[in-house]
């Protein structure tokens, strides 16, 4: 059964914007599944609203929509394209239900698409909780007794029969949004009626609960043919009643029997079967009693997950990849394992190490959320990392998680909170676990509070107790055999140097002297059965290494590490690039990260592929065994660039712009006095280092100021003060400082227009390739900012002093590659609000929107190639600015949907998680299509609710009256009411919270307002305030917080009434602009 | 911590942490890449003579435990390991996996590069090895491994085989609640077994799929399965070379014909043998839980469990005796044969698993039906 001949042009939906429980992981599946049909001559059409994925790169698919997932923006591009397929499975959640919806519709069929991958009513049966438990009662799997509840009353009934707690899920919703566990009466009101609402069909399934179980999942592959096989097995460290995609899990499963493991692999297949899922990879879940190994089935997904981004990476095994391949016909015997290349894929990897997988969470970003673990995933990112030993792994894995070593205040261990934070898990669960074990708690005691296998909990007590016979040692006294054993059991030389107060090089000196050195591994899906062809490696401290590096000429790659807000796919864009222009530069490219989720973590992706935390210790272990001739770190964001200095002390080549000059622009000291030479203003500013030098300086600037510590990324812990009460508390409570890392203070530029600029230096030429006009003002991080390209709103003597400022900057920094400078304008002077001479988030949106590839010839550039050298690909410029012959509108996407309770209010510091592009032949257009993209589509009729504050009153009143133009009703609180009345317009008095009822979120709840436009002083945020932007996310109202958005909203809503739906690709775009149109 | 040395013939050496038993051990050295099952393969009579290394890295979590026995007792020599758990999580667990090698003396080294063994076993190909926790004498170990008995030649199965005929009527257990298995066939069919070094498992599926199983020792004759008066003969999984088991082969071949045979691993090299067919020894053979075999008949892919060093000469078996029903799709190596106009077949793998996926138990099924079918 070979390949199709009978499909030609396959749709690949793509799963949008990064999400907490859709991530970058599908922009890897994607990817791979772009690129496998496309080597075996397939044309793919793709769809995606992010255009920060490298999937939606130009030439990954033969046509690229960066349009809404919708079905009405489907459809068009459907009736365009005309592809004789449909792939269901790599989109995630997303590409699923859209697709489903695109079946219900009857789209497919009116087009004569065939839906490959899997099939509706293989979908409908594992997605729908109902039909899942009769097709596993048939088989004859047991699940958790339960039932589907579609109103209070009912689940109530269910409570009283079955008891507390339960388990509650809603239907068709995705990384278990909206899901929760009921301990009690009240618990179940709230979830409940949160469940019913979130899901698209109004269901909720409420269960028996597992809590405490043990918890797998297996990855399955099966062909047209029906060979099924397991790809991987997972064991979650945390036992059930964590979400998986927030559970520690560690790869294959360590505490089955074989006998266990195969009754598990049989209801595995037998599911697979069941649900009826022809071709491609799905994961199913398993919950087994530890007391007596009782199983049963939680869940399956029909399609490539998250787990199987991580079983991929943990195996050598790419399930994306083949599962394409399988959907266009082929069997798994007749497709060949690329990494041993004479054996099959049609077999079951077997590893020889061991996986762990670590979630990062970002909590301390969204104050007043719930911390708690659950049924809904939490977490923003990542890491994975590989040992020999599950010892070697966990401790690879903490260390890949860059925490602790971030600007903010962290809270101390508390030895009386360990109780509560082992029964409750929360991010810092296993933090406790190991602060229990090193106050000596034993492991029965642990395993009392949190139902953790043993196993895994000895292990981490081993852990602790050699750090303990360590600690006993001096770094004159340590042997070579403590030594050998402290490395191969994961102790970093960091953690060694803090126990003997040491510097960590002089610890790595020792090590060396020792003869402890490094090693690589190679993943081989074998087990070194057969011989590896890949050089997909991992270090350890065994006795031979695999790594066989080349004499090519080579250079690394730092990736970016796990996924943060503020530190995201844009990187891996980058990362990867950077990666595929090496290869065309004839160089090898070497890449290093720990982010299972990503295209650059691919084996295929770069020449030689080191999976490894991003730490000095490990990047120089690589650099010592493969001696690059350079290594890149401004593409992966903050992550490589805190080792560029120290990896530049250590004899380490960098290429493109220096450290010091990265830093430079960091440093604000010297930073302010380049701008001084170049004569460029900037806003009046300062650095502190104690409380009262803090307050000192905003004194003297004068309030409001900006505060923000040093060196960090989206706007972590930055502020705007209104008063010194503010600064005082923000020195306190919020940041570490010290004389390296000051704390810096800006006079906060109120009501100012940001702008932000990539470019691309070779230190003599200069190429703006965007600039970009945020929609939101200045005061709203950039990445949480709405922007635009081209500007419309700027004047042409500030587009010339951002170009000229631009110029002098990269001159003057001798930038060789990328930077990105952000401005500000007021009054129409133009100010210089930051720099960094490095890859920036919006890079691959400008790459999008221009058809240049910047990081491509930003690699160039750094292999000393120039500008000239590029203007084929770059409009014939080196410099000025490039053209875009649309409109691109990039927006961004919140998560406050899964932190309830968090005020939904925008301001300095990043809490976006990813982002949108909408493409128009007007503003407006893409605007709309954004807003449509990034999940708050702006309403075509109804009401527009108004709240603002006094400064923004007039403003206020134009946007009223263009909406009420547009045939929109309007609906105000009291004194804006007042003044839209005044201007001869109709408007509906609402009252605000503290006034009485029904008020603001009283409408909103009942659906009765259709956008809110609210705006605050900025100085404080009132409860209403707070209390009518919860309400307007729980309801799904759009809710606009600046002036400046609300314009752009009318603008969007008039080209709703005007522009038909009509879509655009990337390459007809860009062939537009290459024909200079 | 005693310390514990693996010695190789060809003079490489590991160093490790001594568990197990306190003792030295010889055989060849061997590795195995499932990643569960270690009891299974501690206890399959098939590894006697030798020394066995996981390469899966953390072995010992589950401990051991009665009805994960596929014998008596353990016939490894000794076990290599990355890194052994002496402490157990697992509610089916009687006694630590430590614990269970020490009671029949079996050493086990620890803390191995178990990876540059079997890459280094790999490329050399098997070989001779002692595993010793009591002697540090690395010249006087590498010295004894080269003075072992070579497997090629060994007849080994009449060694672990059975000394006397018995009857087995026990069949596979649930290991879990939720473990669905058929209940126990009807006894309708009388399988005579030979027991070249059995594993449990295989006579747990028979009497699963409806056998009565009388268990008979390796040097039973032809004349000795008849006078049983069986409806099929099944021929068992056994450790060695089948090369040295001639007077077995001559045995099955009168037995071809009479009744229904059905093979399993050494037992599908002795048929191999018995229909004119030879052997061969494999480089590092195959042994692990991942094995693609394709059934030409079904036309689909079976996950396997296999055990062997040796394999059937696809050249030396004539097209007009037997097909090759199964192949292996790693090394294009024969898996499978069926006897052209007699109920005869066999596979080189372990269709009863344990350790193993099931994918291929409906050979059971098929041995029952083609007792049925002679039956009539």
């Amino acid at each position: 059964m070979p390949r199709r001949n009978d499909i030609h042009r396959v749709l690949i939906i793509g799963s949008g914007p990064i999400i907490i429980g859709q991530a970058c992981e599908f922009d890897y599946s994607g990817t791979q599944a772009c690129k496998a049909l496309k080597a075996d001559g397939f044309e793919v059409v793709l769809v995606n609203s992010n255009p920060a994925t490298i999937m939606t790169d130009p030439e990954l698919a033969d046509q690229t929509y960066v349009e809404p997932l919708s079905v009405p923006y489907l459809t068009e591009i459907i009736k365009k394209e005309r592809p004789d397929a449909l792939l269901s499975t790599v989109g995630g959640q997303t590409g699923l239900n859209l697709s489903v919806a695109l079946a219900e519709a009857g789209v497919l069929d009116e087009y004569d698409v065939e839906l490959i991958g899997a099939k509706i009513d293989s979908i409908k049966k594992a997605e729908d909780r109902l039909l899942f438990k009769d097709a596993m009662r048939k088989i004859g799997l047991e699940t958790p007794t339960s039932q589907l509840i579609t109103d209070m009353k009912a689940g109530f009934a269910f409570a009283d029969r079955v008891g507390y707690p339960m388990i509650l899920r809603p239907s068709f919703t995705m990384g278990g949004s909206g899901g929760g566990i009921a301990y009690n009466a009240e618990d179940l009101e709230e979830i409940l009626a949160r469940g019913l609402d979130l899901s698209p069909v109004g269901e909720v399934l409420i269960e028996e609960s597992v809590l405490g179980w043990k918890e797998y999942e297996m990855e399955v592959m099966r062909d047209l043919a029906d060979n099924a096989i397991i790809i991987c097995s997972i064991e979650n460290f945390d036992p059930m009643g964590v979400h998986t995609g927030d559970s520690i899990t560690v790869a294959p499963a360590q505490t089955l029997s074989d006998r266990e493991y195969q009754m598990m692999r049989d209801a595995s297949l037998a599911c697979l079967r069941e649900i009826g899922v022809d071709t491609g990879g799905s994961n199913v879940q398993f919950a087994i009693n530890p007391k007596d190994g009782r199983m049963v089935v939680v869940e399956m997904n029909p399609r490539v997950s998250r787990s199987s981004a991580l079983a991929s990476k943990a195996t050598g095994f790419p399930i994306a990849k083949i599962a394409a391949k399988l959907a266009v016909g082929y069997r798994l015997d007749e497709i060949k394992n690329d990494i041993t290349r004479l054996t099959p894929a049609c077999f079951e990897p077997t590893i020889d190490y061991v996986v762990t997988k670590i979630p990062r969470w970002q909590f301390e970003k969204f104050p007043g959320a719930d911390p708690t673990l659950g049924t809904q995933m939490k977490s923003v990112g990542e890491v994975m990392s590989i040992g020999r030993t599950f010892k070697q792994s966990l401790a690879k894995a903490i260390r890949s998680l860059e925490t602790g070593k971030s600007a903010t205040k962290e809270e101390a261990l508390d030895e009386a909170l360990i109780p509560a934070k082992l029964i409750t898990p929360t991010a810092e669960r296993l933090n406790y676990i190991l602060f229990a074990f090193e106050r000596g708690w034993t492991v029965e005691q642990v395993f009392e509070l949190t139902n953790i296998d043993p196993w895994f909990l000895r292990q981490v007590n081993e852990g602790i107790e050699l750090n303990r016979s360590l600690q006993a040692e001096t770094l004159e006294s340590i042997g070579a055999a403590a030594m050998r054993e402290a490395k191969r059991c994961g102790v970093s030389d960091v953690s060694m140097a803090r126990f003997w107060n040491a510097d960590p090089l002089a610890v790595r000196a020792k090590r060396k002297e020792l003869g402890v050195t490094a090693v690589f591994n190679r993943v081989d899906t074998c087990a070194a059965e057969f011989e590896s062809f890949t050089p997909y490696l991992y270090s350890s401290y065994e006795s031979e290494c695999e790594a066989e590096p080349t004499d090519r000429k080579k250079v690394m790659i730092l990736g970016a590490g796990p996924n943060r807000i503020g530190q995201g796919i844009e990187f891996d864009y980058c990362c990867c690039h950077a990666s595929f222009a090496l290869q065309e530069f004839d160089h090898e490219s070497i890449m290093v990260n720990c982010n299972p989720e990503t295209v650059s973590t691919d084996y295929d992706t770069s020449d030689r592929l080191y999976f490894e935390p991003l730490t000095l210790e490990e990047v120089l272990n690589i650099y010592d065994t493969e001696k690059p001739d350079g290594v890149v770190v401004q593409f992966g964001g903050q992550t490589p660039l805190n080792l560029a200095l120290p990896l530049q002390r250590a004899g380490v080549p960098i290429i493109g712009t220096d450290p010091k000059n990265i830093d430079l622009a960091e440093d604000r000291r010297l930073f302010g006095k380049l701008l001084e030479d170049l004569q460029i203003p900037c806003p009046p500013n300062g650095t502190a280092t104690s409380v009262e030098e803090a307050c000192e300086v905003a004194g003297r600037l004068g309030y409001p100021v900006l505060v923000r510590p040093s060196y960090v990324l989206g706007g972590r812990a930055m502020t705007i003060a209104y008063d010194e009460d503010t600064v005082r508390r923000y020195m306190r409570e919020a940041v570490v400082f010290s004389q390296d890392r000051p704390v810096l203070v800006d006079r906060f530029l109120e009501d100012a227009m940001e702008v932000d600029v990539d470019c691309l230096s070779d230190g003599e030429n200069v190429l703006i390739a965007g600039i970009m006009e945020h929609i939101e003002e200045a005061g709203i991080h950039s990445g949480d900012s709405s922007c635009v390209l081209p500007p419309f709103g700027i004047g042409a003597k500030e587009l010339q002093t951002i170009q000229e400022y631009s110029v002098r900057m990269a001159r003057a920094l001798n930038v060789i590659g990328l930077m990105n400078v952000q401005f500000a304008i007021k009054e129409g002077n133009v100010y210089v609000i930051e720099v960094n001479p490095r890859a920036s988030r919006t890079v691959p949106f400008v790459a999008k929107a221009t058809g240049v590839p910047l990081p491509k010839i930003a690699v160039g550039l750094m292999l000393g190639k120039k500008l000239t050298d590029f203007a084929h690909m770059t409009q014939g410029k080196t410099s000025g600015v490039l053209d875009v012959p649309q409109f691109f509108v990039k927006s961004p996407v919140f998560p406050f949907n899964k932190f309830h309770g968090v005020d939904p209010v925008l301001g300095p510091e990043m809490r976006s998680t990813g982002e949108v592009m909408g493409v128009g032949e007007n503003f407006g257009e893409a605007f709309a299509k954004a807003q449509l993209s990034a999940g708050s589509p702006l309403p075509e009729a109804g009401t527009v609710f108004i709240s603002v504050s006094d400064r923004h009153k007039s403003e206020a009143i134009e946007v009223a009256r263009r909406f009420a133009e547009l045939g929109y009703k309007l609906a105000a609180t009291r004194g804006t009411a007042s003044m839209i009345k005044a201007a001869g317009l109709e408007c509906l008095t609402v009252f605000k919270v503290n006034e009485g009822r029904p008020n603001a979120v009283d409408l909103l709840k009942a659906g009765k307002l259709k956008l809110a436009i609210y705006t605050t002083t900025g100085v404080h945020s009132f409860s209403d305030e707070k209390a009518i932007r919860r309400a307007a996310i729980q309801y799904r109202v759009p809710c606009i917080t600046t002036m400046s958005a609300a314009r752009a909203a009318v603008q969007a809503a008039a080209s709703r009434r005007r522009d038909p739906i009509r879509v655009w690709s990337l390459q007809q775009i860009h062939k537009g602009i290459a024909a200079g149109r | 911590m005693n310390p514990a040395i693996l010695a190789l013939e060809d003079g490489t050496v590991f160093e490790g942490r001594a568990f197990g038993a306190l003792t030295e051990r010889s055989g060849e050295v061997v590795f195995n890449t499932s990643l569960t099952g270690y009891q299974e393969i501690f206890t399959d009579p098939s590894y006697a003579g030798q020394i066995v290394v996981l390469t899966y890295p953390q072995i010992g979590n589950y401990g051991a435990n009665d009805g994960d026995m596929e014998s008596a007792r353990p016939f490894i020599e000794g076990l290599a390991v990355r890194d052994f758990s002496p402490i157990v999580s697992s509610w089916r667990s009687d006694q630590a996996a430590d614990a269970f090698l020490k009671l029949y003396n079996i050493p086990i080294i620890d803390s191995i590069d178990t990876r540059k063994l079997v890459r280094h076993l790999r490329t050399r190909g098997v070989m001779r090895g002692v595993l010793s926790s009591i002697s540090t004498d690395v010249k006087g170990l590498i010295e004894k491994a080269r003075n072992i008995p070579s497997m090629a030649g060994l007849d080994l199965a009449t060694r672990v085989s059975t000394s006397n005929l018995y009857t087995w009527d026990s069949p596979v257990e649930p290991c879990s609640p939720s473990e669905r298995v058929r209940g126990a066939g009807s006894g309708a069919h009388h399988v005579v077994a030979y027991d070249f070094g059995i594993k449990r498992n295989i006579l747990r599926r028979l009497v699963t799929s409806g056998c009565r199983v009388t268990v008979v020792p390796s040097g039973a004759t032809a004349e000795d399965v008849l006078s049983l008066n069986p409806d099929g003969v099944f021929l068992s999984n056994g450790p060695g070379d089948p090369e040295p088991l001639e007077a077995q082969a001559a045995e099955v071949r009168k037995l071809i014909g009479k009744k229904p045979v059905f093979g399993i691993c050494l037992g599908h090299q002795i048929l191999g043998l018995a229909m004119g067919g030879k052997t061969y020894k494999l480089k590092f053979g195959h042994r692990g839980g991942n094995h693609p075999v394709l059934n030409r008949k079904t036309n689909k892919v079976e996950i396997t469990a296999q055990n062997h060093g040796f394999a059937v000469d696809p050249d030396s078996i004539s097209e007009h005796v037997a097909e090759i029903t199964h192949v292996n799709l790693n090394d294009q190596t024969v898996e499978g044969l069926r006897h052209k106009s007699e109920p005869v077949f066999c596979v080189q793998y372990h269709p009863e698993a344990a350790p193993g996926p099931h994918d291929s138990l409906y050979l059971f099924d098929d041995f029952m039906a083609l007792m049925q079918e002679h039956r009539q």
